[in-house]
């Protein structure tokens, strides 16, 4: 099953910072092992532009489409047995102390 | 119950004389309690679909009440059940023009007579099915609601009318959850299996959250435990599948010391009676030897594994009051051994709060939480005297979480008025008066502004606690 990681900041990290794990490792260990397929760190809100076409007519804004404190800073797109290997590779991801990661299934449409 | 059946195979159903409807609906039911969740699992493990499950073993039981009255009950009545629950299935999805694999795979399923009467146990079978539809209803990743809704209806069978009613929704909307729950498993990616390795340490502790939360969960018109029953059974079943593990045993021995008050834990006006207020003529003896009989088998086994008369109503269980515990014990043994404790004891006054307390101190420790240390602080009030009970809740109101909460007023209330001066009693019977303020109910009201009669009213006694 494929996942989109949605890797977001958190405004109450964990106090424990000991064992931080190394992104680095982490990237490496899942791509060798075929768990990760993409993923990038993204630029800041200050850099979101929000599309929208209302009634033919083209509406751009500046910043994202969600105020709020927690913004997702990156993704990986991950390709995994099940939800609960899902889970082991998102719990040694750094940010899943230093933030929070959102596991949502890609739905297959030709399934 | 079903160990009497005639001796007639299956396919000569006509030599089998008629059997009555009642001893009929026995059967059905105790072979029903037995197959049922086999038949659930592995249909589950192999069609994936929650819901034809349920159905299919739902008609096999249906069709049991139709046909055994005429039949005769057949020899293995659980394989009877789980060869009508797959037949259907396959048509079901043979109609729905299922790839073959799958259909040959539900072919092949089968069901060994129950219970150790059965000629071929299931010794291949390397992980029982009822074990991973346990750990999958039991996900961390459905809400804890969903969790205990789940089990009840999948695993246990409860009507889905039933469990609406205990959780206060109506039968559509507890459906609509039950139908949502199990398409998140599907959409989510939730496998149907059973952790191993360090996962399954993780897992367990929540899956025996959900058992104790069933237990406990909602009570019936009657004034019973809604799920009490059920409970009890997946804990059994549980332990069956899990032997080796401490904390499932434990938690049963905690469900049968909790259910042996069932019958004593009510007045006549349907109110809640603490415990030193309660007739122990009427808690249930042999739940409360069950519990000790499998608390002495978790692992290391502590003080009560060298007890031989487990009943033993002085002195017993308790009485090694340095080492209560075994470090071996998770938070459900001490929980076990603290209601162990009560359910020996002869009175009220004979209770070995010292042990209790003990208890408690290691439970502050493996899982602190603020009803573990209010009930810490009374432990000690009732071991080393009410000066150490106070000072524990002084600590426990400084907390914040339970200040001001009626039941930690009242732990006050009651530990003030055991200090015996005539200013503590008049003290004592203010707090419990603030504490029936502050009550969650009509009954929990009544009986504190008892408490606070009792204490105003009550002569001084000299040195012992007057209770």
């Amino acid at each position: 099953m494929k996942y989109m990681m949605f890797v977001c900041s958190d405004t109450e990290p964990d106090t424990d910072t000991g064992d931080m794990p190394d992104i680095e490792k982490w990237v490496a260990e899942n791509d060798s092992r075929g768990r990760r397929l993409d993923g990038s760190v993204l630029g800041p809100t200050s850099a979101a532009t929000t599309v929208r076409v209302r009634n033919g007519r083209l509406l751009v804004s500046d910043g994202p489409f969600a105020e709020t404190k927690e913004v997702i800073v990156g993704y990986d797109l991950l390709d995994c047995a099940d939800l609960d290997e899902a889970i082991e590779v998102a719990r040694a991801h750094p940010m899943a102390r230093n933030g929070r990661l959102e596991l949502r299934p890609l739905v297959d449409l030709d399934d | 119950m079903t160990g009497t059946t005639p001796a007639a195979t299956p396919a000569t159903p006509a030599t089998v004389p008629a059997t009555p409807a009642a001893a009929v609906a026995g059967a059905v039911a105790a072979a029903g309690a037995d197959a049922r969740p086999r038949i659930v699992a592995a249909l589950i493990r192999v069609t994936s679909d929650w819901t034809l499950a349920e159905d299919c073993a739902q008609e096999a039981l249906a069709l049991a009440l139709q046909r055994w009255p005429r039949e005769g009950v057949p020899g293995n009545p659980g394989g009877w059940l789980m060869t009508v629950a797959r037949n259907r299935a396959i048509d079901v999805l043979r109609r729905a023009s299922v790839e073959r694999r799958k259909l040959a795979e539900l072919a092949a399923l089968a069901l060994t007579g129950p219970g150790p009467a059965a000629e071929e146990p299931p010794a291949e079978e390397v992980v029982d099915d009822r074990l991973r539809l346990i750990f999958t209803c039991c996900h961390p990743a459905l809400s804890m609601e969903a969790r205990v809704a789940l089990t009840l209806r999948t695993v246990c069978g409860v009507p889905t009318a039933d469990i609406a009613r205990v959780f206060l929704v109506g039968e559509s909307a507890m459906t609509r959850r039950l139908t949502r729950a199990k398409t998140r498993i599907a959409d989510a990616g939730i496998p149907y299996r059973v952790p191993t390795g360090p996962a399954l340490a993780e897992r367990l502790p929540g899956a025996l959250a959900v058992l104790y939360l069933l237990f406990t969960h909602g009570y019936n018109a009657d004034g019973r435990p809604a799920f009490a029953d059920e409970a009890i059974r997946l804990a059994r079943l549980l332990r069956e599948l899990m032997p080796g593990e401490g904390e499932v045993t434990a938690l049963l021995a905690l469900f049968l010391f909790q259910h042996s008050r069932r019958d004593a834990r009510r007045d006549d006006r349907g109110d809640l009676l603490t415990l030193d207020r309660q007739d122990r003529r009427r808690w249930d003896r042999a739940a409360i030897a069950e519990g000790l009989r499998l608390l002495a088998e978790t692992p290391q086994g502590g003080p009560y594994a060298r007890q031989d008369d487990p009943c033993a109503p002085e002195g017993g269980p308790c009485a090694p009051r340095d080492d209560p515990y075994t470090s071996q014990d998770g938070p459900y043994a001490l929980q076990a051994r603290i209601a162990a404790c009560h359910a020996t004891a002869a009175s009220a006054d004979a209770t070995d709060w010292r042990a209790i307390a003990a208890c408690y101190d290691r439970l502050a420790r493996i899982q602190p939480s603020p009803v573990v240390e209010l009930n810490r602080a009374v432990a000690h009030g009732y071991a080393h005297g009410p000066e150490a009970g106070l000072a524990l809740l002084a600590r426990v109101r400084a907390g914040g979480a339970l200040d001001g909460h009626p039941l930690v007023v009242a732990a006050e209330a009651d530990l003030t008025a055991r200090r015996g001066g005539r200013d503590d009693r008049d003290r004592a019977a203010a707090l419990f008066r603030r504490a029936a303020a502050a009550a969650h109910s009509e009954p929990e009201r009544r009986a504190l502004l008892d408490r606070a009669d009792e204490a105003a009213r009550r002569h001084p006694v000299g040195g012992t606690a007057d209770r």
